[in-house]
């Protein structure tokens, strides 16, 4: 499954007919299991690809396409939010459950896959609680069981550590790390936080301020597994120092505009 | 003009908590001990006979006679022909009200066509329409019950709307993403989400629902409590009156307990 950005690009118009044009021209495509982080400055447009890839919002022009076997039981995608976006009237359990619910499967099977992503996500003994119960990281492993448990053909992950302290934060990136060595989906993660995207990617895609343009994609040759001792690495942290270049002088003007 | 300098002491100064008085004291007893005294003092200025008992008759004549209409059954069936009424009315209106705030909350046709038409009706003091459900419906309990059932839809069809335009959007786009479609959504994040509001309204509801019921008991009845009371006050029973406005009190205090309850049952997410 090869999944192609094919030249989108959107245009927000307001209710006085003001246009803001978020994304320009955005082409890249993704391999079977690759890991592709989307990283830029705040307000480049980041979210709204993400959720025109989700199909929850409409481009304005270009479009995103499938490659390869399709089935209708299968997703395409399935989204793991900043904000968790748990059903608060659903148990850990059955927030797992809810795509497989609405895909028809059985009870019995539903239960299966549910445990399954339980384990995977370290979550057993939280089954029957509700979301208000948890703590920010443990809910964010919810959304990334739920998100699993759905089986897409693409994962889609936007800012989902941006909510949670710095210390969480970290720990859950190589908790992710482990979470995908184990899975390998096809992964598309957008993120403002370049370690965070060059400890993750197999490839970064660097966006430019808005309109979010592409300025670069990078290829991350560092080995898989990845674990901590990485961050020190100095092939690591020029990957970090090449993209906070691409990024620095965007973000400080976007700064200054919004500021 | 400058202004002369503080000039600085050798002291000891110790933080004070500022917000201190902000804390508020708890009087677990006081509440229960005042009642109870404001009763003995009702009691006692009613022995004195410095009040006519037509006008305020004392507390303990009160209960006894209250205890005459438990013994001869009289009361129960002025309580349930009220209750029956409010009932009817009540379980109308909700489900209507649910069914409508949800088309309007949800669907652009409806909105536009309900809205301006709840916003028309929705001030009229329902009160004012009883004659004229009166008129379509007769005197008998249907046109109890559709005044009834008018002043609590208008709370439970507003909150509900409401509930539904501030459903967390985030909710629906995470229900899509896991493959929901519209009708499952309705079923599976918009009902939950405004559970809250429904049990809001419900609570609203059960207040209008009393007043309409002595309302309309008043105007047309051969029973119930608003029936109750308006022949004791032309008979000057002055006490089974009192009666009447005691069970009106316990009425409400006892559906405000049963809401609460059933909101904890439905709404387990929420402490």
């Amino acid at each position: 499954m090869k999944v192609l950005i094919d030249h989108i690009s959107k245009i927000y118009r307001d209710r006085r007919g003001e246009s803001t044009e978020a994304l320009r021209d955005i082409h890249f495509s993704m391999e079977e299991k690759e890991f592709v982080v989307v990283v830029g400055p705040s307000g480049c447009g980041k979210s709204t690809l993400l959720n025109i890839i989700a199909g929850l919002l409409s481009s304005t022009s270009g479009q995103v396409i499938f490659e390869g076997p399709q089935t209708d039981s299968k997703p395409h995608t399935a989204v793991v939010f900043q904000d968790f976006a748990l059903f608060p009237w659903r148990t850990v359990l059955k927030n797992i459950v809810y795509g497989l619910e609405e895909r028809g499967i059985k009870w019995q099977e539903q239960l299966e896959i549910a445990r399954r992503y339980i384990a995977l996500v370290g979550l057993q003994g939280f089954e029957n609680k509700y979301p208000h119960q948890l703590s920010g990281g443990m809910k964010q492993r919810v959304s990334i069981a739920r998100a699993l448990a759905n089986d897409p053909m693409l994962l889609l992950m936007d800012e989902p550590f941006s909510a949670l302290d710095a210390q969480t934060r970290t720990l859950m990136q190589y908790e992710l790390s482990r979470i995908w060595e184990e899975t390998h989906k096809s992964l598309l993660y957008i993120t403002h936080n370049i370690q965070e995207a060059v400890f993750l990617g197999d490839r970064v895609v660097v966006l430019s301020r808005r309109p979010g343009r592409i300025l670069d994609i990078i290829k991350i040759e560092l080995p898989r597994p990845r674990s901590e001792a990485l961050t020190l690495e100095r092939r690591y942290l020029e990957y970090v120092d090449a993209i906070w270049a691409h990024i620095k002088k965007q973000a400080k003007d976007a700064m200054e505009e919004i500021g | 003009m400058r202004r002369e300098i503080d000039p600085l002491r050798v002291e000891k100064a110790i933080v004070q908590d500022k917000t201190h008085f902000l804390q508020m004291k708890e009087h677990p007893w006081l509440s229960l001990i005042s009642f109870i005294a404001i009763l003995l003092f009702w009691e006692w200025v009613s022995r004195m006979a410095w009040v006519p008992p037509l006008f305020l008759p004392a507390p303990s004549s009160i209960l006894s006679e209250g205890w005459i209409m438990v013994k001869t059954g009289i009361i129960f069936k002025h309580i349930l022909a009220s209750l029956n009424r409010i009932l009817w009315g009540f379980v109308i209106a909700c489900s209507l009200g649910i069914l409508v705030g949800i088309l309007i909350g949800f669907f652009s046709i409806p909105e536009a066509v309900g809205n301006p038409i709840i916003a028309a009706t929705f001030p009229i003091p329902k009160i004012a329409i009883l004659p004229l459900l009166i008129l379509w419906l007769g005197i008998g309990e249907s046109s109890k019950v559709a005044v009834i059932a008018l002043g609590v839809f208008f709370p439970m069809v507003i909150n509900v709307y409401t509930g539904v335009k501030n459903v967390d959007p985030l909710l629906i786009k995470a229900a899509l993403s896991l493959g929901s479609n519209r009708t499952r959504i309705i079923r599976k994040v918009i009902l939950p989400s405004i559970l809250p509001m429904i049990f809001a309204g419900m609570k609203l509801g059960i207040g209008i629902a009393l007043l309409l019921v002595v309302a309309a008991e008043m105007v047309a009845a051969d029973a119930g409590i608003g029936f109750m009371i308006l022949t004791t006050a032309d008979l000057m029973q002055t006490q089974k009156l009192m009666v009447g406005l005691i069970i009106l009190s316990l009425l409400g205090i006892f559906f405000n307990w049963l809401f609460q309850k059933l909101e904890r049952l439905f709404i387990p997410w929420k402490q």
